[in-house]
């Protein structure tokens, strides 16, 4: 296989030019076409793979919502003034000059699997031979009583990075002296799994920073959270008696919110807070249930050497939405898997060589400036599951200089991530 | 393609040599205590501090006798050398552009240059963010000038590879697959970017291939700590390694 650099590719597209001004049904014959739902780790990876590695032999149509994409991964580490917003925000012009994507800015609310055509809000249709599926999560908003869209606009979850998270930062700003954070943690499975807690470490910061006396008290439905040794270590010496921590055997149980009282009722006692953040329960993206793809857990089922739906095999299901086995919902685990299924969806369309399958992730959290810790693993399809095969975790105790090269590291990875996603 | 059985020494060994002060064929014991001391001065023993401050360099960087390049180029006979001048090794065109417009490594410029190497010349690769006291940056260069310009053939060599373990001369012989390293190397680029940019990760394109696979095994056996590195590296297998490299290697650094 002859390689091409990124210049000899554009160029190359150049000189296709020609026939990509031919009318949409001339190209369809001529190329198999690959539909991507969702432009995040996942779906803009998979879109990138297949359109580079493919050298222009696959049509690729990239669907998001959104003109832009801010990144979940690091929105933390805005909200705790270590990022501005612009530098989490991404476009995808890169991937329709430099590699011929398609994109298409609008919500795609129906898959006609018989007809293979993704139907969009507008009541167009795209069709496709292969189908990826990369929506993330949505939210379960009834998961907790009193909680809503609506509510969310006061007490924002943050747990899509956008205007949420832009909500969060601006009522994290505003608390003062003698005021209290609530936080409710999300129940398992959940996007990020250490999200909320690098979160934590941020509000800390945040007020450490600017000497205001607060607390931040952190409700949540599980007994025990990711990396919990680190973040607690880190919070008594950084932030001392700013954090609590409680679990269900302490609280009880989550029973309802009021965001309009700022109260979070527990068995055990109402908390008042002047700033809530409310992280629902989640399931997939909204598309994979409406295309019959999500199984009794509100995710989607897939097939561990390939990320091909078990349900349909034209369409593979990738990132949060994915039932991943032992693999964490992560931008990481996103990316990771979307090289496997775009190497599996070039191997079927253009007979490409395919490897067997394998998996990786890993996870920096900041805790604060220059104190990053980590977390990763290897995966490989066993018995039918992704199952791990090694890990590692940073451990307590570790010197400063450790900590700081983590965080550095943490910083390369992101700019090598998003480059890896958007070209 | 280097030679396999280049006997190559290592900084530390030849730090080893000097620091122990093994005395050499070329330089005969000094006759009398002004001799001693006219020999320290000019041949300069290496300062120990230069030495220690070398260590933040030498995980990219060899000098001394039969050094090679790495992530950066080798240091033999950097004082005076005109930036980006090796034709064997893949600069920036950052750094090339500098040398074409007359940059010579002088101390001086080395010295600004070390002080904040991304402002000194913007677009450069090198990882590091600058050496604070120039102090420091004296002694370093100081220790740098003396020990590049060594006559560096007549110390004894020691072959550093032998001491890790799982790792041969051999392995450097298996072909490695860029079609399979390319698919390996989804893994890689997650982090290392393949352009060769270096944003908080090193840059892992281009390298030599005899190097890259050294330092895989050095990451497998703890020689180079970083848990991610152990972990990604940890169960490739020798075939593996060699189709990484020849991918990596078959990169241009843009």
């Amino acid at each position: 296989m002859t390689r091409v650099n990124r210049r000899q590719f554009s160029t190359l597209l150049g000189a296709g030019a020609a026939s990509l001004s031919l009318p949409y049904y001339a190209r369809a014959q001529a190329k198999p076409r690959v539909v991507v739902i969702g432009g995040g780790a996942g779906g803009a990876t998979a879109a990138r793979y297949i359109a580079k590695d493919s050298e222009g032999a696959i049509d690729v149509t990239l669907i998001d919502d959104s003109e832009t994409f801010t990144t979940c991964f690091f929105s933390n580490l805005y909200l705790g003034g270590f990022r501005d917003f612009g530098s989490i925000t991404h476009g995808y012009d890169k991937l329709q000059s430099d590699y011929g994507i398609t994109k298409v800015t609008g919500m795609a609310t129906g898959v006609d699997r018989g007809a293979k055509t993704v139907t969009m809000a507008d009541g167009a249709t795209i069709p496709y031979d292969r189908l990826v599926v990369s929506p993330g999560i949505d939210l379960i908003w009834d998961s907790i009583e009193g909680y809503s869209e609506e509510a969310a606009q006061i007490a924002p979850h943050a747990w899509k990075a956008g205007p949420q998270t832009q909500l969060l930062k601006e009522k994290l700003d505003a608390v003062s002296n003698g005021q209290q954070i609530v936080m409710v943690a999300p129940p398992n499975p959940y996007r990020c799994p250490p999200g909320p807690y690098e979160r934590i470490s941020m509000m800390a910061h945040v007020l450490k920073s600017k000497g205001v006396d607060a607390k931040i008290i952190v409700l949540d439905p599980k007994e025990k959270f990711s990396k919990q040794g680190l973040f607690q270590e880190g919070w008594e010496k950084h932030y001392p008696g700013m954090v609590e921590w409680y679990g269900p055997d302490v609280h009880g149980g989550i029973k309802s919110v009021d965001v309009a009282a700022g109260t979070v009722e527990t068995d055990l006692d109402t908390f008042k807070g002047d700033l809530l953040n409310i992280i629902p329960a989640q399931k997939a993206g909204m598309i994979a249930a409406a295309a019959g793809l999500t199984d009794d857990s509100g995710f989607c089922p897939i097939d561990a050497t390939s990320m091909r739906s078990t349900v349909d095999e034209n369409i593979f299901v990738i990132g949060d939405a994915s039932i991943a086995g032992a693999m964490p919902k992560s931008g990481f685990s996103a990316n990771s898997q979307a090289k496997v299924a775009a190497m599996n969806i070039r191997g079927e369309l253009i007979s490409s060589k395919v490897f067997p399958a394998k998996y990786s992730n890993t996870c920096w959290s900041l805790i604060e400036t220059d104190d990053g810790v980590k977390v990763g693993a290897q995966y490989a399809p066993s018995e039918g599951k992704i199952a791990s095969t090694s890990s590692f975790i940073s451990q307590t105790g570790e010197d400063a200089a450790v900590r700081k090269a983590t965080y550095e590291e943490s910083i390369g990875w992101y700019a090598g991530i998003t480059a890896d996603m958007f070209g | 393609m280097p030679t396999r059985t280049t006997v190559r020494m290592t900084v530390f060994s030849m730090l080893l040599a000097a620091g122990m002060g093994v005395a050499t064929a070329t330089s005969p014991a000094p006759a009398n205590a002004q001799q001693m001391a006219n020999a320290q001065q000019t041949a300069a023993e290496p300062d120990p501090a230069g030495e220690r401050l070398f260590r933040a360099c030498k995980s990219c960087h060899e000098v001394g006798a039969n050094a090679k390049h790495k992530v950066g180029p080798h240091l033999d006979g950097v004082i005076g050398r005109i930036a980006g001048s090796l034709e064997d090794f893949r600069y920036s065109k950052a750094m090339r552009a500098a040398g074409e417009g007359g940059l010579a490594w002088s101390e001086e410029n080395l010295h600004a240059y070390l002080a904040k190497p991304r402002d000194f010349i913007p677009g450069n690769r090198m990882s590091y963010r600058g050496m604070a006291s120039a102090e420091d940056r004296t002694t370093l260069i100081t220790w740098l000038a003396n020990v590049s310009a060594a006559a560096p053939a007549e110390n004894p060599v020691s072959e550093q590879t032998s001491a890790i373990p799982g790792f041969s001369e051999a392995l450097l012989e298996v072909e490695g697959d860029p079609e399979y390293g390319e698919y390996l190397a989804g893994e890689c680029v997650t982090c290392h970017q393949p352009t060769g940019h270096v944003e908080g990760i090193p840059s892992i394109v281009g390298l030599p291939r005899d190097y890259f696979i050294r330092s895989l095994f050095e990451y497998k056996n703890n020689i180079r700590s970083n848990e991610v590195m152990k972990l990604r590296v940890g169960n490739l297998s020798n075939e593996e390694i060699a189709a990484l490299a020849a991918y990596f290697g078959s990169l241009e650094p843009q």
